[in-house]
This record gives C-alpha cells, sequence and structure tokens, in this order.
C-alpha cells in the first residue's frame, strides 16, 4: 500500500521574525514587503510550491 | 431472408459502422491520436465479426464456433486495461490531469462500446438470416441509434444550476461568492487571478446531484474539461494558476475558479454545463428512505 506523505513547511519568508520559530524549515528574512514578494516569488518558481500568506507579516511554502 | 454468409457481412458491416459512429460522436473523450483510433477500430471490427457469426454459427450447428466467441468475449476487457494505463500515463504529463476516476469512466466506456457493437451486429445477422434483409438492416439502424442515444449520459447541466460567479479577495483568500478556493500569498498573483480569473458557480439541483458535485473525481473531470476547453494561464512552477473546484459544505454548492486563454466568461459557464458526469460519481441516496428523510 502506498502512503501520502503529508504536506511540509518547505520555507518561510517574513517581514516578521518575532512570529516564527524554530527548526526544520529555512526561514528568510525580508526587510520590507517588496523583497518578501520577490524572494517568496523566485522561491515559488524554483521549487514549484505554492506560497500562502498567513497575514501576520509571514509568507511560507508547501507543495500541493 | 440471406444466406448464413450475407447475414454476416450485413451484421459485420453495421456493427463496425456503429464502431465508427460512436468513435466520430465522443470526440471529448478521446484524444486525437491516430493510432489510437485505428487500434479502437480493429477491436470494434472484430467485435462486430464476432456478433455477426453468433447466430448463423449456431444455425450451421457449428458450436464449437460459439465456445470460440466466449473466449474471444473475454478479451475484450483487457481494453479497460489498455485504455487506463495510456491515459494514466499521458495525466502524469498534463497540466490539469483528469484525475483516476474520469480516466476509469474512460476506459470503461471504450471496454462497454464493444459489447454494444457485438449487440447490434448479432441483432442484424440474426434478424437477416430470418426475415427479409432490410428487416435486419432497420432493426440494426434503429438499434444503433437508440444505444447511442440512451448510453450517452448525464452532463452536469441536467444536475445542476450553472452560473457565473463573481471572483474577489478576502485578505489573502481567494473567494468565488461564498465559496472558499484557496490562499494566495502573492500579490502580483493576486491581481492577475482578479483580473482575468473566471468563478463557476455549480448549485446541485437535488440531494444526489449534491453528492456527485461533492465527489472528487468529478470536481477534477470538471477542471480538466474546462481546462482543455478554454486553454489555462498556467506553466509548471506556477501551482497558484491551477484551477480548482471547491465545495461550500454548507450549500452543497460547488464553485470553479480558473485562468482561462480564452477570455469569454460565459463560454466557461457553457463548457462546465457540457461536463459528462462521471459513472463512478453517482450516487443516489433519494432512492433510500434514510436519503428522502435526511432531505427534509
Amino acid at each position: 500500500m502506498e502512503f501520502r506523505r503529508l504536506k511540509d513547511i518547505i520555507a518561510i519568508v517574513t517581514t516578521n521574525p518575532e512570529t516564527v520559530g524554530g527548526g526544520g524549515v529555512p526561514i528568510f528574512y525580508a526587510a520590507d514587503v517588496r523583497e518578501r514578494e520577490r524572494i517568496a516569488l523566485y522561491l515559488s518558481r524554483i521549487l514549484d510550491a505554492m506560497v500562502h500568506d498567513l497575514e501576520n507579516g509571514t509568507y511560507f511554502l508547501t507543495h500541493h | 431472408m440471406l444466406a448464413h454468409r450475407e447475414a454476416i457481412a450485413l451484421g459485420l458491416a453495421l456493427g463496425f459502422l456503429f464502431r465508427i459512429y460512436m468513435l466520430h460522436i465522443d470526440y471529448r473523450q478521446y484524444p486525437s491520436y491516430p493510432h489510437g483510433v485505428i487500434a479502437h477500430l480493429s477491436l470494434g471490427f472484430i467485435a462486430a465479426f464476432l456478433g455477426a457469426v453468433a447466430i448463423p454459427a449456431l444455425l450451421a450447428k457449428e458450436y464449437t464456433a460459439v465456445t470460440f466467441l466466449a473466449l474471444a468475449a473475454q478479451q475484450f476487457r483487457d481494453i479497460r486495461d489498455m485504455e487506463r494505463k495510456t491515459l494514466e500515463k499521458l495525466d502524469e504529463s498534463e497540466l490539469v490531469p483528469r484525475g483516476p476516476d474520469y480516466i476509469e469512466g474512460i476506459a470503461r466506456v471504450f471496454e462497454g462500446r464493444n459489447y454494444l457493437v457485438m449487440l447490434v451486429a448479432l441483432v442484424t445477422s440474426s434478424l437477416a438470416t430470418w426475415l427479409p434483409a432490410v428487416v435486419g438492416f432497420v432493426a440494426g439502424v434503429i438499434l444503433s441509434f437508440s444505444l447511442a442515444h440512451f448510453r450517452r449520459g448525464k452532463m452536469i447541466k441536467d444536475i445542476a444550476v450553472v452560473r457565473l460567479g463573481q471572483v474577489h479577495f478576502r485578505g489573502a483568500n481567494l473567494f468565488v461568492e461564498d465559496i472558499l478556493i484557496m490562499n494566495v500569498g502573492l500579490i502580483e498573483s493576486r491581481n492577475l487571478m482578479e483580473r482575468y480569473g473566471v468563478g463557476v458557480v455549480i448549485e446541485p439541483k437535488d440531494d444526489n446531484a449534491r453528492t456527485t458535485l461533492a465527489n472528487l473525481g468529478q470536481r477534477q473531470a470538471i477542471a480538466h474539461e474546462v481546462a482543455t476547453l478554454l486553454g489555462v494561464r498556467k506553466d509548471v512552477a506556477e501551482p497558484e494558476f491551477t484551477p480548482l473546484c471547491r465545495l461550500n459544505t454548507a450549500t452543497g454548492r460547488a464553485a470553479l475558479f480558473i485562468l482561462p486563454v480564452e477570455p469569454d466568461k460565459e463560454l466557461a459557464v457553457t463548457a462546465v454545463g457540457k461536463v459528462p458526469v462521471l459513472e463512478s460519481a453517482v450516487r443516489r441516496p433519494l432512492r433510500t428512505l434514510i436519503g428522502r428523510r435526511a432531505s427534509d
């Protein structure tokens, strides 16, 4: 039987470092909103991952 | 009345023509690769021959021929397998895959058609053996058209009301009317989706339709069909532009969001309406007492 892998957060991009922490996933700190957009866009296109917005200054990327 | 040989020829001809006719009316379920068509035509020919031969062989007391029939009929089960494998392979390189349910449905249709071809050939050849050839011919033609008509199946517009829905964002969340589709992070993508995106709301007409629409395979089939017909502004590594069909579990309404190449929004509504209802997605809770009570 084949097991489906659970979805992982593969990267975090944030302008608000206090809201994220812990290990396991690379966190990219962005200076402002535009930089966050740009980093997230690059990561998304390279990793074929979807960018989600937690609406507290933090984006994360995951595969669907 | 015809001799056996002529009756067989007539049954064979009608059966084979029926197979060609069925390939023709269902272009949507069939990707246009010429060799696939050839494979199906040759199998259809064999099926027609088997059907046409059955009764004349019995009449000529050729009982061995009839046992061969049973053996050959087994072979047609492989068609489903063949079709499933091909489509599964092709699905891997689709931007918007058909999904396993749709593939299973298509494969089943292709298997079933050969049995229909056999039936047409059988009826034609046996009638032509006992009655005037014209009767066999006419009966075969009538049977062909009625079978083709009855097995066409339902479409989404038969079980649901399909209409345009307003696409909007609440924060990062994309909605089609009150149905949540997905969370989109990138602001540029959001702008693009709000400007070019098309939302189609699918409102089930009753509880049977509601369970059908809740089926994931059915919703994937809708997304695939609309993406095929209207095109989709999506390439690899752009997961947010994948057309999605999501459900509002409170109302049973489903909504499709798509970024079509073709900007005509009404076309999207028509396209959704023409998506076939998958056999495997059909449930009939209203046929049961519990289902009817629950629907009050």
